[in-house]
């Protein structure tokens, strides 16, 4: 009997998401009182797996089928449920994100299992197995009944933080058996943007509404968050005006985040823009309009225009970043 | 070639959201439904494709698993271009049932490429797509951001974190789109509306599986403290806070 | 009774608030500003089929019931009265009086292009001495045998600049009276015709109003509508539809004003709550609500009746009167309760309030509106 984690990695490497998954996985596992096992594909070194151990992994399964090589939704999932099935799981955990989105759904139908996602706590009981999960985008959180043998969760970004607790991990080859026939997504063009912060990782977002006034100041902000080491976002209305690219949209229709802090920018704070930022752990709003919504969503408000209020920022940012 | 459009049936996404006296139900009186914008775009999409294809997509079908009051939205689809409509007539519990009946009628009604949107702005499941192509043993693509054709072979991007990857799936295919796929939703016009009633709109029955999950109880998010007000001449101070109180920098 | 509105009415309904909200808002305020027309937008409204719902399937109109038309013309006005008087003029006046009142040839040429929004029409009744007493025409129509020679000048023309079609109001027997007017259809082109400038309104700046004068054109005989002597009877007639289109036009801006001070009175703080505890500003808001629902109430009902095929004359003066005069209180309350927002331009109720003023003076002021009723009562 077991919990089954997918770890994914980036580039060999795991993420801090990656920690939080397994620390999830393995309380649930301490719960149902079965072992913890870790998912990897693709290669990675062995100092990277071995670092699960420190979150609670028992075991590693490293899966270095070929027909992996790129993300295949359909052979991903008949991977991670073929390991699934070979472990007895009962569980299987999944991060509530891009990989996740993919692949989850399609492992839920081959184990015949009731799936939930945007998963923020653990369970509120085992028998019935009762999870609680966002809806609405945060604006309520509704209990889900699982009812089937296997379940599969996805678990939303920064709702259970990193739980550090030492096992002894074993890392095993397993092979998924896969017929390369079946799957083929042909992968033609790969286009990354190195070094920029990702908007769902970044622990600290500056974000910039229609109060930026021009795309010309963006100057500011984007040095506030290198200084602070922060990604860049915006409001839906900047990107639909071209100020920005769409890519840094947050919001209903945008990406949804959940990062540390999450600085608003002359951001009105129109409740489909909360709804993508509102799992913010901490929220500044910089507005001048007293009567702006995003004020009753922030914990910290600077009232006034945000093009005089940021070159402020960024000095005290700099001071702050020279003396720690 | 005919494209399939899977369509969720939500509330207004301005709509507040609001708990039954016990908790146990969410009170959707007086609740605008509209077609989960996600969906709508899918369908935009669809129908852009169509219009250029020069012949070459023959139909677009959309789907919905719901009771009859999810008709308005399904014929706001026939009025923006769709050509004929099913409804799978079912108050889902889950994704799984969702999913599981759309692959029934599909089974016996094949489609080349069949488009849902990434998530559903009720319940945030974001798992119709994925379930769907697996229980058709097809090909599934998530988060795509673009669609095209070139010649008879579909091309498509996908936002992955910090970039995107250009990629291609053999027919038949289930696409999960996401924003980027279409821009803004269109709007019915009065030609549209009169040809919608002449559409025709299949109702059949669930052929499909049961659910795996139901909900059994909602909670409202807890109130959040007051906002704490700083001086914009010191501004300067939130670094400080920030790093002292909050203690997230 | 059914107060229920069909999917269609509904669908109808949406789609013009989605345009309003989504399109026409982004420039309003700067049409109105410098008074510019909406030409992309008046596009796009014919794209959609607004400019021509209430003609027929036939003549490539929508087709629509009168009733999705108020729904429509709410929404629309709302944000932008000058784009619904567009949409008002074109379907209630132009393209229902040669729906109505045309032969075939006449609707084949004219009202099919119309009714796609392709082109535009106006109606031109009011001239600089003739407004509320239509009998008083000075522009005239003269018999030449083969065609009619037409003289005179029009004033406060909605579209008579952008406009492809007129149909001209004009004597052809002074001495008759009003049994001696006729009503042509005059291309806007036609030689002799000349445009005055600009109107420069109080409000619905955005439409483009201008007198037109009218010095030895050729009509061609064909284009008169109706027997001789039958333009009194046919400018009564579409101006009775006509006025559910002002009216509806009048409850959208008294309705949008008042969403507006609702949305603005939850959120804007006095005195350490939202003003809309206060009672004086709920008080005010509920007094708003009860006359916009009055206003859509008799909008609807006059539409109701026009499209059961019954007498709407009075009905549709009752709407038109008592929208556009609780269309200035609702606006100029919106206004209050705004306090110093209320009074600049990017708050949009001050906008609201100046073109709501119009609604009471043009396609039959209150006043006249009031003869109307009356005369119903003398009966």
């Amino acid at each position: 009997m077991s919990v089954i984690v997918y770890t994914e990695n980036w580039d060999g490497k795991f993420k801090k998401s990656s920690y939080e998954l397994v620390s999830y996985a393995h309380a649930l596992a301490s719960e149902l009182g079965v072992e913890t096992i870790a998912i990897s594909i693709g290669q990675v070194p062995e100092d990277q797996l071995n670092a699960l151990a420190n979150y609670g992994a028992n075991k590693v399964l490293c899966v270095k089928n070929p027909e992996l090589a790129v993300l295949d939704n359909a052979a991903y999932a008949s991977a991670i449920a073929r390991a699934a099935k070979a472990n007895n799981a009962q569980v299987v955990v999944f991060a509530n994100n891009f990989t996740g989105k993919a692949v989850a759904p399609r492992v839920a139908v081959k184990l015949e299992a009731g799936m939930a996602n945007s998963v923020t706590t653990l369970p509120l009981s085992f028998s019935p197995f009762v999870v609680q999960k966002n809806i609405f985008n945060g604006k309520a959180q509704g209990n889900l009944q699982i009812n089937s043998n296997i379940k599969v969760l996805s678990l939303a970004q920064n709702s259970f933080g990193v739980k550090e607790s030492s096992v002894s991990l074993t890392i095993e080859n397993f092979d998924a058996q896969l017929d390369s026939s079946k799957f083929n997504t042909e992968l033609i063009e790969k286009n990354t943007v190195s070094g920029k912060i990702i908007l769902t990782d970044a622990e600290l977002v500056v974000s910039g509404g229609r109060g930026m006034k021009s795309p010309d100041n963006w100057g500011p902000l984007e040095e506030l968050a290198a200084i602070l080491g922060a990604g860049t976002a915006c409001s839906r209305p900047v990107a639909d005006e071209g100020w920005r690219p769409h890519s840094e949209h947050v919001g209903q229709t945008g990406k949804v985040i959940a990062p540390n802090l999450y600085i608003a920018l002359g951001i009105s704070g129109a409740i489909q823009h909360l709804a993508g930022v509102s799992s913010s752990k901490v929220i500044v709003a910089v507005n001048t309009d007293p009567e702006a919504p995003f004020f009753e969503a922030a914990d910290y408000g600077i009232l006034g225009d945000v093009n005089k209020i940021l070159p402020k920022l960024v000095e005290a940012a700099k001071a702050f970043k020279a003396h720690s | 070639m005919k494209i399939l459009v899977c369509l969720s049936n939500v509330p207004d996404t301005t709509t507040k959201i609001k708990l039954n006296g016990d908790q146990s139900a969410l009170d959707m009186t007086g609740v605008q439904w509209v077609i989960n914008p996600w969906d709508e775009l899918a369908l935009t999409r669809a129908l852009d494709l169509k219009e250029k294809s020069e012949g070459k997509i023959d139909t677009i079908t959309v789907i919905t698993v719901g009771e009859s009051l999810t008709e308005p939205t399904i014929r706001k689809a026939l009025a923006v271009g769709a050509d004929d409509a099913v409804r799978i007539n079912l108050n889902p519990t889950d994704d799984y049932e969702v999913a599981s009946n759309i692959a029934a009628w599909v089974k016996n009604n094949p489609y080349n490429i069949i488009l849902t949107g990434i998530e559903s702005s009720d319940y945030n499941g974001s798992a119709v797509g994925g379930m769907l192509a697996e229980f058709l043993k097809i090909p599934s693509v998530s988060s795509v951001s673009f669609l095209d054709m070139e010649g008879d072979k579909p091309l498509m991007k996908r936002e992955i974190p910090g970039g995107t990857e250009t990629i291609r799936v053999p027919m038949p295919f289930v696409a999960i789109v996401q924003k980027g796929i279409a821009l803004d939703p269109r709007i019915p016009a009065m030609r549209g509306i009169m040809m919608a009633r002449k559409k025709e709109l299949t109702v059949v029955e669930p052929a499909g599986e049961g659910s795996k999950s139901t909900y059994i109880g909602f909670a409202m998010p807890k109130a959040k403290a007051k906002v704490k007000m700083i001086d914009a001449e010191n501004a300067g101070q939130l670094i400080t806070l920030l790093h002292e109180e909050a203690k997230v920098i | 009774m059914n107060f229920q509105f069909t999917e269609e009415q509904l669908m109808i309904q949406q789609a013009a608030r989605d345009y309003a909200q989504r399109e026409l808002i982004k420039d309003v305020l700067e049409r109105d500003e410098k008074a510019l027309y909406p030409t992309e937008h008046v596009k796009n409204l014919a794209e959609l089929g607004f400019l021509g719902m209430l003609v027929s399937e036939k003549w490539d109109g929508g087709g629509m019931d009168t009733v999705s038309y108020v729904l429509a013309m709410e929404e629309i006005s709302k944000v932008d009265a000058s784009a619904s008087v567009i949409m008002s003029v074109n379907n209630s006046l132009v393209c229902y009086g040669l729906e109505k009142f045309g032969n075939d040839a006449q609707r084949e040429k004219y009202l099919r292009p119309l009714a796609r929004g392709k082109k535009i029409g106006a109606f031109l009744l009011s001239e600089p001495e003739a407004g509320s007493d239509a009998t008083k025409q000075r522009t005239t129509a003269v018999d030449m045998g083969d065609y009619y020679l037409l003289n005179g000048t029009k004033n406060w023309i909605t579209n008579g600049n952008t406009a492809s079609t007129y149909l001209v109001i004009a004597h052809t027997h002074p001495e008759k009276g009003h049994r001696g007017i006729n009503v042509f259809i005059v291309e806007r082109h036609s030689e002799g015709i000349t445009v005055g400038p600009h109107e420069n309104k109080m409000g619905m700046r955005s439409s483009d109003t201008h007198s037109v004068m009218f010095n030895d054109v050729k009509v061609p005989k064909e284009n008169r509508i109706g027997e001789d002597g039958f333009g009194f009877k046919f400018a009564m007639k579409t101006l009775e539809g006509g006025r559910i289109g002002i009216a509806s036009q009048a409850l959208g801006i008294a309705s949008g004003a008042l969403e507006l001070a609702t949305k603005y009175a939850k959120e804007r703080k006095a005195f350490g709550t939202e003003i809309i505890n206060h009672q004086a500003i709920a008080f005010k808001l509920a007094d708003m609500a009860v006359k916009v629902e009055n206003a859509r109430n008799l909008c609807l009902k006059a539409a109701w009746l026009k499209d059961q095929g019954q007498a709407y004359g009075t009905a549709s003066a009752m709407a038109k009167m008592y929208a556009a005069d609780i269309a200035m209180e609702v606006t100029t309350e919106a206004v209050q309760i705004h306090g110093g927002y209320g009074y600049v331009k990017e708050y949009h109720v001050e906008r609201l309030m100046r073109e709501a003023k119009l609604t009471q003076i043009y396609e039959g002021t209150s006043e006249v509106q009031k003869i109307i009723i009356s005369r119903s009562l003398m009966e």
